[in-house]
C-alpha cells in the first residue's frame, strides 16, 4: 500500500509543479504585463484599429476555412479515388509545416512576382497583391482550411453506414438528407471547429509579421512586436497585451462551454461507402481539385525554387539550424515532461480534475505568445539582459505553446490504460517500477512518440518569441527566413525554408516512427 | 413473388450468389455462420450493394436502381433511428422523407404508434427509449409505409428473450396486417422458428432456395450442422 501511497503523491507534487509553472507562465506574464500596462488610454486609433482589424480577419478567416472545408470534407468523404488516402495525410501537413514556410509558399503563387501575377501580367491585367489584410487571410485559411477539413472528415466518418442507407431506402429528398444526415453533423462540429480556428488566428503572429502590416493588416500580436521593437514603448507594448490577453481569456472561457474538436490528429477514416457519390461526382472533384492546388502549389512553388540554391547558402544556415534543433529538442523534452505529468495526475481523477485539465489546454489555446513573451522580458529586465535568455525562454514558450495539443493525444491513452488494467495490477500486485515502465510506458509508446513529433515540428517551425528576443547573432532557421524575405533575398529565403521543411518533417518521423517501433517489433 | 434469377452481389472482392423465388406472403429466416454473406445478400436485395450479375425482380418487374425506389422496408440492428428527431418524426419520415405531413398522414403515425403501444412517446427521442422502445419505433415505421417487402437484418439480436418474443408478436401481427413478405437474418434457431416457416441457407457466398425450416432443421446439411454444433 505504501508503494501507491508514494506514486500518488509523486503524481501529485509533479503534476502540481506543472500546473503551478503554467500558471505562471500564463497568467504571471499576465499581471506582470498588467502591472506595467499604461492603461487603454495610451493606446491610439492605430492601435484600435488593430483590435478590430484583429477580431475581423479572425471571424473572417475561421468562416472561410469552416465554409470551404465542408464541400471540401464532403467530397473526400463519399468519393473514392486514387490518391485519396494521400491526400488526407497531406491535410495534416500544414498543421506542423512552418509558418513562415507556407506564407513564402503562398507570395511565390499569389504574391506580386508569384504565378498568378505572373499570368495576368501575360493577360494584360495588372498584378495581385496580397500585403495586409488579403495576405493574412489568404495565409489563415491555408493554415486552417485542412484543419477544418479534418475535423468534418472526422464527423462525416462517425455516422453509421446504416443510418445513411435508412435515409436513402426512405427515398429522401436532397432537403430531407440534408436535415436527416448532414445537419447534425454540421451542427456537433461547425462551432468548435470555427471556434479553435478563430482561436488560432486570434493569437497567430508570424502570419501577420510576414504579410500583415500597414493600416489595414495590423494584428494585436504585430502592434505589440512593432510596439515592443520598434518603438521600445514597453508601456504601451504592455497596454495592448492587456487587450489581447483579455480577448483570448474571453474567448478561451467560451471555448470551455463549447467543446473543442479533438485536435490529435489521428482521426479514423473509413472508406466511403455511400450511394450519392455518383449524383455528386463533378461538384465533389471541383472541391477537391480546388483544395488540393491550393495545399500542393504553394509547397511545390518554394521546393521548385529553393532546392537548386542550397548549395548557395552562407555558412550562417548550420549555425542556424544548430540552434533551432536545439530549442526544438529541449521544447519537446520540457513539453512532453510535463504532458505526462499532467496526464498521469489527472487521467484517474473525477470529472472536476478532468476539465481543469481541459481547461490547460485550452489556456495554451488561448495564450498568446507574444503576451507570454512581453511579460517574461517585463519580469527579467529589472534584473539582467533579458535577450541573453533568449533560447530557454523560447523553449519553454514553445513546449507551452504545443502542450495543448500533446495533452489531447496523451490523455485518452494514459486514461485508458488505467481504465483497461489498473485492476489487473492490484489483482497482481505489481510494483510501481513494472507498472510504469513494464505497462503504462510501453501501451504510451506510439501516442507519445506522435506527442513528441508534433512538439519539436511545432517547435522547429516558431517564429513567435524568437522575434522578440532575439539579437542580430543569433537567429533560428525561421527568423534566418524572415531575414531574409526581409532583404528580398527570394532564392536564399526558399532555400532556408526547403532546409527548414526537411528537418522539421525529418524529426517529426524521427519520433513518430520511435513511437511505432515497438508495436511493429511485437 | 420476390425472384432471384441468377444473380451476384458483389461487395468489395466477396461474392453472393442466389438462384430461387420466395413467394408472396412468405416468412423467411435467413440463417447461416458468421461472414457467409447473409447481411449481403439483404443488402443487395435493398440495393445498396450493386447487382453484378443477374436480376432481382419483383412481381416480375426487374427492381429499380435507387433502394429508396424499390418496394420494400428494411430494418438493421443498430441505427434504424435518427437521435436528432423526435419519435414522431422518425415513424413520420418513413412516408413523407420532407417531413411535411398532411393531417391525415399526421393520424396515420399516430395510429401506427399506438399499434406498437408508443402513443404516449410521440414527443421523445430515441435517447428517452429503452433497446425495445426504440425497435418499436422502427415497427411502426415500417407498418406505415406498407410496402409488400420487409427486409430484417437481426434487428432484434441485442434485446432479451421476454422483449424479443414481444417485438416478434408485433412484428408477426404487422405481417399479418399488411400480408407483406419478410426476409428476417437471425443467428437464433429458436427465433427462426418462431417466425418463419420456411429458410434460406446462406454459407461460403451462396444463397440456398428457401427449405420448409423444421426439414432444414431435422435434417440439416453439412455447413449448417457445423454452425449449429451438438444442440437439439
Amino acid at each position: 500500500m505504501a508503494g501507491s501511497i508514494i506514486t500518488i503523491t509523486l503524481r501529485n507534487i509533479l503534476g502540481g509543479a506543472v500546473l503551478a509553472a503554467l500558471l505562471i507562465f500564463s497568467i504571471g506574464t499576465a499581471a506582470a504585463v498588467a502591472m506595467r500596462g499604461q492603461g487603454l488610454g495610451v493606446l491610439g486609433v492605430a492601435d484600435w484599429s488593430a483590435v478590430r482589424f484583429t477580431l475581423w480577419q479572425a471571424c473572417l478567416s475561421a468562416g472561410l476555412s469552416v465554409g470551404i472545408a465542408i464541400p471540401v470534407s464532403r467530397a473526400l468523404a463519399r468519393q473514392s479515388f486514387i490518391g485519396r488516402q494521400t491526400l488526407i495525410t497531406l491535410l495534416g501537413a500544414p498543421f506542423i509545416l512552418p509558418v513562415i514556410v507556407g506564407v513564402l509558399g503562398l507570395l511565390a503563387v499569389f504574391g506580386r512576382a508569384g504565378w498568378i501575377s505572373g499570368m495576368l501580367t501575360w493577360a494584360g491585367f495588372a498584378k495581385l497583391s496580397i500585403y495586409g489584410a488579403p495576405g493574412v487571410i489568404l495565409a489563415h485559411v491555408f493554415f486552417n482550411l485542412p484543419l477544418a477539413t479534418r475535423f468534418l472528415l472526422q464527423g462525416w466518418g462517425s455516422v453509421p453506414t446504416e443510418r445513411f442507407r435508412v435515409a436513402h431506402s426512405l427515398a429522401a429528398s436532397p432537403w430531407a438528407y440534408f436535415r436527416l444526415i448532414e445537419w447534425p453533423v454540421l451542427r456537433s462540429v461547425i462551432p468548435g471547429a470555427f471556434l479553435l480556428v478563430f482561436l488560432l488566428c486570434l493569437t497567430s503572429f508570424a502570419v501577420a509579421l510576414a504579410v500583415g502590416g500597414g493600416p489595414k493588416g495590423t494584428t494585436i500580436e504585430l502592434a505589440i512586436y512593432q510596439a515592443f521593437r520598434l518603438d521600445f514603448d514597453l508601456g504601451k507594448a504592455a497596454s495592448l497585451a492587456v487587450v489581447q490577453f483579455s480577448l483570448c481569456g474571453g474567448l478561451a472561457i467560451l471555448a470551455f462551454l463549447v467543446p473543442l474538436p479533438q485536435t490529435d490528429g489521428l482521426g479514423l477514416d473509413r472508406l466511403p461507402q455511400r450511394l450519392d457519390a455518383s449524383a455528386h461526382r463533378a461538384a465533389d472533384a471541383f472541391w477537391i481539385a480546388i483544395a488540393a492546388a491550393f495545399l500542393i502549389f504553394p509547397l511545390g512553388a518554394i521546393f521548385l525554387r529553393g532546392v537548386g540554391y542550397i548549395p548557395d547558402l552562407p555558412h550562417q544556415v548550420i549555425a542556424a539550424s544548430l540552434t533551432s534543433i536545439l530549442i526544438a529538442l529541449t521544447s519537446t523534452l520540457v513539453c512532453i515532461t510535463m504532458a505526462l505529468s499532467l496526464a498521469l495526475a489527472f487521467a484517474r481523477r473525477g470529472k472536476l480534475a478532468r476539465s481543469l485539465a481541459e481547461g490547460i489546454g485550452v489556456l495554451g489555446l488561448a495564450t498568446s505568445p507574444l503576451v507570454v513573451g512581453t511579460g517574461l522580458f517585463l519580469i527579467i529586465f529589472p534584473y539582467a539582459h533579458p535577450m541573453t535568455f533568449a533560447v530557454p525562454i523560447t523553449a519553454s514558450v514553445n513546449a507551452m505553446m504545443a502542450l495543448p495539443f500533446a495533452l489531447r493525444v496523451l490523455m485518452p491513452a494514459v486514461r485508458d490504460t488505467y481504465a483497461d488494467y489498473l485492476q489487473l495490477r492490484s489483482s497482481l500486485n505489481i510494483t510501481r517500477w513494472v507498472w510504469l515502465s513494464w505497462i503504462v510506458l510501453p501501451r504510451l509508446r506510439r501516442p507519445l512518440g506522435f506527442a513528441a513529433g508534433l512538439a519539436v515540428a511545432l517547435s522547429m517551425g516558431d517564429l513567435g518569441v524568437i522575434a522578440l528576443f532575439a539579437d542580430p547573432d543569433l537567429q533560428t532557421l525561421p527568423l534566418m527566413l524572415y531575414r531574409l524575405m526581409g532583404a528580398y533575398q527570394m532564392d536564399q529565403a526558399a532555400a532556408v525554408a526547403v532546409v527548414l521543411v526537411i528537418q522539421s518533417l525529418a524529426l517529426f518521423w524521427i519520433f513518430d516512427r520511435g513511437g511505432q517501433g515497438y508495436v511493429r517489433s511485437k | 413473388m420476390l425472384d432471384l434469377n441468377n444473380v451476384c452481389f458483389q461487395q468489395g472482392d466477396f461474392r453472393l450468389t442466389a438462384d430461387f423465388s420466395v413467394p408472396t406472403g412468405a416468412r423467411v429466416a435467413v440463417i447461416g455462420p458468421s461472414g457467409g454473406g447473409k447481411s449481403t445478400f439483404l443488402n443487395g436485395i435493398a440495393g445498396f450493394i450493386a447487382t453484378g450479375a443477374g436480376q432481382v425482380l419483383w412481381a416480375d418487374k426487374p427492381m429499380p436502381d435507387h433502394p429508396g425506389q424499390r418496394p420494400l422496408s428494411i430494418l438493421f440492428q443498430d441505427h434504424n433511428l435518427f437521435p436528432h428527431l423526435s419519435v414522431m418524426d422518425n415513424v413520420a419520415v418513413g412516408i413523407s422523407p420532407n417531413m411535411r405531413l398532411s393531417h391525415s398522414q399526421r393520424h396515420d403515425v399516430s395510429v401506427a404508434l399506438d399499434k406498437v403501444g408508443l402513443a404516449d412517446k410521440s414527443a421523445s427521442f430515441p435517447r428517452d427509449l429503452s433497446g425495445g422502445q426504440q425497435g418499436r419505433v422502427g415497427l411502426a415505421r415500417v407498418l406505415l409505409r406498407q410496402r409488400p417487402l420487409l427486409l430484417l437484418d437481426e434487428p432484434f439480436s441485442a434485446l432479451g428473450p421476454a422483449l424479443k418474443d414481444e417485438m416478434l408478436d408485433i412484428l408477426c401481427e404487422i405481417l399479418d396486417d399488411t400480408g407483406a413478405t419478410a426476409l428476417m437474418v437471425t443467428h437464433d434457431p429458436k427465433d427462426a422458428l418462431a417466425f418463419a416457416d420456411q429458410a434460406v441457407l446462406v454459407t461460403d457466398g451462396h444463397a440456398d432456395g428457401p427449405k420448409p425450416i423444421q426439414q432444414l432443421f431435422d435434417a440439416p446439411p453439412p455447413a449448417l450442422a457445423a454452425y449449429l454444433g451438438n444442440r437439439t
